[in-house]
């Protein structure tokens, strides 16, 4: 096996008397989807926003492409090619969808200290911005503000936002929240053959998704990792069945 | 509905016709008055792009309007004094020349914004106004306590400075230069707000946490807005100071501040010639108004009301029929 590109080892976070990761170890190899599902307050959103950098851990490390990254800022783990979703989106609402897009572009491998050019006739920058926007389906709406894109299609934005870095890795925290089945579907489908560009860590709570997703899936509960394996695996695992998916063993 | 482009054509036009007319007529007091108007939009654009672009509410824009007026009062009065500014390590003297002054009102003004943004920005919202106002209020107490240059008094400078090439008594010359210097940072602003690096910064206002996900460091596009936003009032300040031939601490108060974000939310924040517009409104209510009355600011509060509660576009975006460029 290839040694993984996103690896934690020993993470745990405290909030006072509140633990909310506590020694998670897990791994995000080339190729696969690996979901991490969890119920409310298990303390996904924690392990994302620590891995990416936007909260520092207590104990344990974080390893992004064999580099030790604990200690590095939001900024540095994305030019070391982490893209990540927000769960809920954070795009410019003022801006239209191709100027979301060409931040990404601008951030990736851009020039974001022009101060007299237009960006929009920036040829190459524009022709990339265009081309992911495209991938998602969302090319014909690059003219329309964002704050006019139904809630599906700014889901949408925000894959290509982080596609626009043409990252290493993605982490996605519920890309699918609040998509009806078609728009579930459709990022289904997209995500699919996300992986591989590069690996996704997928936070979700659509099961459905999950299961037609994820290579392997990691299990979160109270902060900690009750079990992971393969979909199958997890599908027959006792604990799990008691702990999340609401069953007696 | 006009479209904004209209309403800004006619503006310009404005600001080429009244001068025009006054000097045909021989009204110097409104070429003057014109040149208040345009001088007052400088430092206006330069807030602008703090405010409309990068979202930075600074209340303490007087710092740089102030530093530029005491740029040029401080080398025009050593200059009408024939002592040197300093002796040691080398003998530096004053100028009367207005492209040394600008450039020295500029710097001094592009290097305060430095200081005061490192700080400021470390905290956003309410803090950031208050801390911005701090700064405004430490300067100005600052210039009332140091004798040097007039204290409390102020400085005059008998003879307005010079300019290669004209006489800058001659109002309509004055004006000239001044209307000059406003299309040149109207073009900046405007390029700026299409650039990448203008991307970056509204991006940064709307969402920072997203341009931290894409590598960029929100922060420092903001304290570059800043200092550009600085630079510009601070050369506004310095044409300021020349037009009344007198700089005083009341350029550096916070009434000072509080005016020029009126001019630019009364015109329309984030439009590029709401400023303008604010500018020219306010310079004319101030001689109308205060013309008849001594509470005119009374009434400014009123028109200011209701042109906030309207839709918030400033008087640009009421004539343009568009809505407000903010969430």
């Amino acid at each position: 096996m290839s040694e993984p590109l996103l690896a934690t080892r020993g993470l745990t976070k405290r909030f006072g008397a509140l633990t909310v990761s506590e020694d998670i170890s897990i791994d995000l190899r080339a190729g696969e989807i690996h979901a991490i599902i969890g119920p409310n307050g298990a303390g996904k959103s924690t392990l994302i926003a620590q891995i990416c950098g936007a909260l520092p851990p207590d104990a344990g490390d974080i390893h992004i492409l064999g580099r030790d990254a604990t200690r590095l800022d939001t900024r540095a783990r994305a030019r070391l090619g982490l893209a990540r979703t927000f769960q809920i989106s954070a795009l410019a609402m003022e801006h239209t969808v191709l100027q979301n897009a060409l931040l990404g572009c601008l951030g990736a491998r851009g020039t974001p200290w022009r101060f007299l050019s237009d960006v929009l006739r920036n040829g190459h920058l524009r022709s990339r911005a265009e081309a992911t926007l495209e991938r998602v389906g969302l090319l014909d709406l690059a003219a329309v503000r964002t704050a006019e894109l139904s809630h599906g299609q700014r889901r949408l934005l925000e894959v290509a936002v982080a596609l626009t870095l043409e990252p290493k890795i993605f982490v996605m925290d519920e890309p699918m929240a609040g998509l009806g089945a078609e728009g579930s579907r459709h990022m289904t489908e997209i995500l699919s053959n996300l992986r591989k560009e590069a690996p996704i860590l997928l936070v979700e709570h659509d099961m459905d998704a999950v299961f037609a997703l994820a290579d392997r899936i990691s299990v979160l509960v109270y902060g900690r990792v009750v079990a992971s394996g393969t979909v199958e695996e997890i599908r027959a695992d006792p604990t799990v069945r008691e702990a999340y998916l609401g069953e007696d063993a | 509905m006009i479209r904004e482009r209209t309403v800004n054509a006619a503006i310009l036009a404005l600001l080429v016709a009244v001068p025009a007319w006054a000097q045909w007529a021989d009204e110097p007091f409104t070429i003057t008055l014109a040149t208040r108007v345009v001088i007052f939009a400088v430092a206006a654009v330069g807030l602008n792009i703090a405010l409309g672009l990068g979202g930075l509410v600074s209340l303490g824009h007087a710092v740089y309007f102030g530093l530029g007026g005491y740029a040029m009062g401080v080398l025009a009065s050593h200059a009408q004094n024939y002592s040197p500014l300093m002796e040691w390590p080398l003998q530096l003297d004053g100028t009367k020349s207005m492209p040394v002054i600008w450039l020295t009102a500029i710097l001094s003004s592009a290097l305060a914004a430095v200081a005061i943004g490192l700080l400021a920005l470390r905290t956003t919202g309410v803090y950031f106004i208050m801390i911005t106002l701090a700064f405004g209020q430490m300067a100005y107490f600052f210039a009332i306590s140091w004798p040097a240059y007039g204290g409390e008094d102020g400085l005059s400078i008998y003879v307005r400075n010079s300019f290669p090439g004209l006489n800058t008594l001659i109002p309509i010359q004055f004006y000239g230069l001044c209307l000059a210097w406003l299309g040149v940072v109207l073009f900046l602003n405007a390029r700026l707000a299409r650039s990448s690096f203008g991307l970056v910064l509204t991006a940064a206002r709307q969402v920072p946490q997203r341009v931290e996900a894409v590598g960029l460091d929100p922060t420092r596009a903001k304290l570059v807005a800043l200092v550009i936003s600085g630079a510009i009032t601070g050369l506004a300040g310095a044409l300021f100071a020349d037009l009344n031939r007198f700089v005083s601490p009341t350029m550096l108060s916070w009434q000072m501040s509080g005016e020029i974000m009126v001019f630019v939310i009364l015109g329309g924040v984030a439009r590029l010639f709401g400023p303008v517009a604010g500018a020219g409104i306010f310079v004319l209510l101030e001689h109308l108004l205060g013309g008849i009355s001594e509470y005119w600011q009374l009434f400014l509060g009123i028109i200011l009301l209701l042109i906030v509660l309207s839709g918030r576009g400033g008087v640009v975006g009421m004539l343009s029929g568009r809505g407000a460029t903010h969430e």
